[in-house]
């Protein structure tokens, strides 16, 4: 096969759309473009059997009942649902939620808003390898405690949480669970029943779907879970999110997860073969560290610290030809360092140094070989150029240096 | 962000990277920034002591593009002109020379940093008084 240039490993920001989602979404746009709320024509019929029949291709990827599925416009709409809903919904119960320090924003700045109504949030430090200690987290469940809010997979480095040994806790506590499973729906085998979770987050953009469209599980057996509403209207989705339904990407996401489904195990296989791959080469390079337990990881996703090198300098080596993401912070608009890696208690300067590779449906083995040089090549020539290493290879040692922090 | 030509040429070619004997007293030697803060510069200048002109000018840097770039064209500003002259390069200078955009002015200021610590090292090796911060 052919080398295709440029190479996309970026899939934990963003998947391309699979071309089989993009066929199902087509008819809705121009010539089935009914409002799914209108009852009384057959243009009406023809969208609410769109979304009905998406409803349950998305809830069959994750073992729930159709009716338990709540469309949305993506997981950040699902995640403050989740979080403000539960707080609303159970003030009377309790105020506490508890949750990671290693969740997406979309999770803590929910959970930050709490805290202004009142709420209290404990933030649980991850362990070394980026895992929730269960011990830590039953010892912070109080007579409060109304949920827990902990991610399935990680977008930065891919540790699939114990989500089992999680649901169990808070099953016996009597606290509900809520999961952001944006990364792991669609990756790896995610059941609702199985896992003991009350409540998910999931994105069609993350699993060759559209962008805009995603979905929050709400459990209604075992125990009925509700959320009060935070968009409020014509009280669509059962009256815990209201607007007219975005048919054609409702469309596409249950398609997405129709492809998933029928294709996540062999996919999965794939990925990691090449991801190991990968992460095999790269680990030759002296002081290269990987990020994040290795052993419970999503497939496709692999976080290395390239020492004594900054990451957007080192991007900057390739990024013609290959498109990833670096924890590091001048790649943003906020001059620190991505906050999961220094959560894992990595120093700055590993932080910075950090290389995200997300691997996905479209990628080559050709393009793996071709990254494997490219970014061995950079490192290397940029170490060459490098303070840093030069002050390591002469046996200096750098945290003892009285650095001027600016 | 896309990087300009000038940062790119810069970064692919950088002029003078390397270490000159920093125990020579007409060596001085700069090092500023810091590995938290995601960029550390080494800057070094070679005086001729006879005439007072830069002779050689090496630089290492840890940092992003625009970094590498701004401290390799200091080095190359820096040659053959005297410790003086080398003193007044500004860091907006840099800014211009590499079409620096408003988030990477830290890394043209951090150029002008390890210069005048380069030559603040070189001064204080032969006797002369530290510039104060307002001077350097
Ligand atoms: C774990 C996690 N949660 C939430 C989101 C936000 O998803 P969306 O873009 O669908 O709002 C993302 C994507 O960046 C994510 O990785
Ligand atoms: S060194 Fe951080 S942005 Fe240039």
């Amino acid at each position: 096969m052919d080398l295709k240039l440029p190479i996309y490993l970026d899939n934990n920001a963003t998947t391309p759309m699979d071309p089989r989602v993009l066929e199902a979404m087509l008819p809705y746009f121009v010539e089935k473009f009914g409002n799914a709320a209108s009852r009384n024509h057959s243009f009406g019929w023809v969208a609410e059997e769109a979304v009905d029949y998406a409803r349950e291709q998305v809830a069959k990827l994750i073992n729930a009942d159709a009716k338990e599925i709540i469309f949305t416009s993506g997981a950040t709409e699902s995640d403050n649902l989740a979080l403000k809903g539960v707080f609303e919904m159970y003030a009377s119960k309790g105020n506490h939620i508890i949750t990671c320090t290693t969740e997406h924003k979309a999770v803590l700045d929910s959970c930050k808003h709490i805290e202004k109504l009142g709420g209290q949030v404990t933030y649980l430090q991850v362990q070394a390898d980026g895992l929730v200690d269960l011990g830590e987290l039953e010892k912070a469940i109080t007579d409060k405690t109304i949920l827990i809010a902990i991610m399935y997979g990680n977008n930065e480095i891919g540790v699939i949480q114990d989500v089992k040994g999680i649901s169990q806790i808070a099953r016996k506590h009597g606290v509900l669970f809520f999961s952001d499973a944006t990364q792991a729906v669609g990756k790896v085998p995610v059941d609702v029943m199985a896992d003991g979770i009350d409540l998910m987050a999931f994105s069609g953009h993350k699993m060759y779907g559209p962008k805009g469209v995603g979905a929050l599980y709400v459990r209604r057996k075992n125990p009925r879970v509700k959320v009060t509403s935070q968009m409020d209207g014509g009280g669509h989705e059962r009256g815990m999110r209201s607007g007219t339904l975005n048919v054609p990407s409702i469309a596409g996401f249950g398609k997405a997860c129709e492809i998933c489904m029928n294709e996540m195990a062999d996919e999965a296989k794939r990925l990691s073969k090449m991801r190991d791959r990968l992460e095999a080469a790269l680990s030759e390079l002296e002081e290269s560290y990987v990020n994040g337990n290795k052993d419970h990881r999503l497939p496709h996703t692999t976080n290395i610290s390239f020492k004594y090198v900054e990451g957007e300098g080192l991007m900057m080596g390739f990024n013609k030809n290959i498109a990833l993401s670096s924890g590091s912070a001048c790649t943003s608009a906020s001059l620190e360092p991505s906050y999961v890696l220094k959560a894992l208690g990595l120093g700055d300067d590993l932080a910075h140094s950090s290389l995200r590779f997300g691997l996905g449906r479209f990628t080559t083995d050709e393009q793996i070989d071709f990254t494997i040089d490219a970014v061995k090549g950079t490192v290397t020539k940029l170490r060459e150029m490098s303070p840093l290493w030069e002050m390591f290879k002469e046996g200096v040692d750098i945290n003892a240096i009285e650095w001027a922090h600016h | 962000m896309a990087y300009s030509e000038k940062v790119i040429d810069h970064y692919a070619n950088p002029k003078n990277v390397g270490t000159l004997d920093k125990s020579k007293t007409n060596v001085g030697t700069g090092l500023v920034g810091a590995p938290e803060c995601g960029d550390v510069m080494r800057l070094q200048i070679e005086v001729d002591q006879e005439s007072g002109i830069i002779s050689d000018a090496k630089f290492k840097t840890f940092g992003c593009g625009s970094a590498i770039a701004s401290s390799s064209l200091a080095t190359e500003w820096l040659k053959g002109k005297t410790v003086d002259q080398a003193l007044a390069i500004d860091n907006m200078d840099i800014v211009e020379e590499l079409n620096l955009p408003p988030v990477k002015i830290h890394c043209s200021v951090l150029a002008e940093d390890a210069i005048k610590a380069a030559i603040n090292d070189y001064r204080v090796k032969n006797g002369l008084p530290e510039l104060t911060a307002e001077k350097a």
